[in-house]
């Protein structure tokens, strides 16, 4: 790949480094990148992958800007209240960087229409508020062998891994299934700190950009947890379940799910 | 030296606000009850009626999954750490 004068330029603190270098920002103005949700883990995500050249970003959402939103989403502002989330966030991006191609889709996550979205995508990042929606792209990535990174938020605790089909666990090695209404908190229960939104986005932006370059060693097999009050991070170890019911060997779901959705956190 | 167990946010409203308590037990069975004597109907949120955890909680005992260890039957040491962690959905869009 040719660099013109000016991408040499605005990626050069990238160029330099020498496990980037030339070839490595090439990768990434290759690299295929799917964001499920343009909200909290949404928006620094796909505003950092944006300033680092990801050449194409897909965009799923089907929900507007609300003034409750810019709390923490913060490719998003206040003159775009009632736009497209998808819409805003390709202006920003657009603005950022125009070397970014953005393909949005204003369009609520199903059985249906997954395996056209994800067509193209080598990475998906699931930046998602539902179980139904998380347990639908996680099964999708495994049929696809697409690779998940994920992450989630509630109050000051955040969750962040990377599945990568094959090579380590799957959602549902975690958790087989999704836990019923009634058992989780629900949304009046929620709230969140917004910058914790970006602690979590920022971490699967990294961990995004890791597997474009193949560098470090990526959260795969790892549950890192942050806990924003007591200023912690852990590492759990994740396995692979032998009786995986959709990454084992002899799976018990081999087609796609469209869970009831519920507000659950 | 008891156990120090991990209390994920959902369930801090059972441990009056407190993220982290100690709980005595050989296994990870008796530290369950042991922390229903103290948090009264904490077990019930983590465990079905058998007394397994339920499928959307997972219970490690230092860095490590139970469910690849010995599950309930997992035994504890003085100065372990014990955590719960269940899913958590949220991106918050």
């Amino acid at each position: 790949m040719d660099f013109t004068d000016e991408q040499i330029e605005r990626y050069s603190r990238h160029i330099i480094l020498p496990e980037v270098g030339g070839v490595g920002q090439a990768k990434m103005l290759s690299a295929r990148v799917l964001l499920i949700g343009a909200g909290g883990l949404g928006s620094p995500a796909a505003y950092y992958l944006a300033a680092a050249g990801i050449g194409h970003m897909g965009l799923v959402d089907f929900d507007v800007v609300d003034l409750s939103n810019l709390q923490r989403q913060i490719i998003h502002s206040t003159e775009r209240i009632g736009q497209l989330k998808t819409e805003s966030a390709k202006k920003t991006i657009q603005a950022l960087n125009p070397d970014v191609q953005v393909t949005v889709f204003n369009e609520r996550l199903d059985s249906k229409n997954i395996m056209r979205i994800f067509e193209g995508y080598d990475y998906i990042l699931d930046g998602t508020d539902n179980f139904a929606t998380r347990y639908l792209i996680n099964d999708a990535c495994v049929m696809t062998g697409k690779t998940n990174i994920h992450g989630s938020i509630f109050r000051f605790e955040g969750q962040a891994t990377v599945f990568k089909p094959k090579v380590g666990p799957c959602y549902r090695c975690l958790y087989p299934e999704p836990p019923p209404p009634g058992l989780v908190p629900n949304c009046q229960e929620g709230g969140v700190l917004g910058a914790l939104a970006g602690v979590i986005g920022n971490l699967q932006a990294v961990e995004t950009l890791k597997m474009v370059l193949g560098i470090g060693n990526p959260l795969i097999g790892t549950l890192l947890l942050y806990d924003a009050l007591n200023t912690e991070f852990r590492r759990l170890k994740l396995k692979k379940d032998p009786n995986c019911p959709v990454c084992s060997d002899s799976p018990t779901i081999t087609e796609l799910i469209d869970y009831e959705e519920f507000c659950g956190i | 030296m008891p156990a120090k167990v991990r209390i994920p946010t959902p369930l801090m409203k059972l441990t009056d606000n407190k993220n982290e308590v100690s709980a005595e037990g050989d296994n990870i069975a008796a530290i369950l009850n042991n922390l229903e004597s103290q948090f009264p109907g904490i077990k019930d949120r983590i465990c079905e009626e058998n007394g397994t955890p339920r499928r959307f909680i997972n219970i490690y005992l230092n860095e490590e999954d139970i469910r690849f260890l010995d599950a309930e039957n997992t035994a504890v040491k003085d100065g372990d750490e014990i955590s719960i962690i269940p899913a958590i959905a949220g991106g918050v869009a």
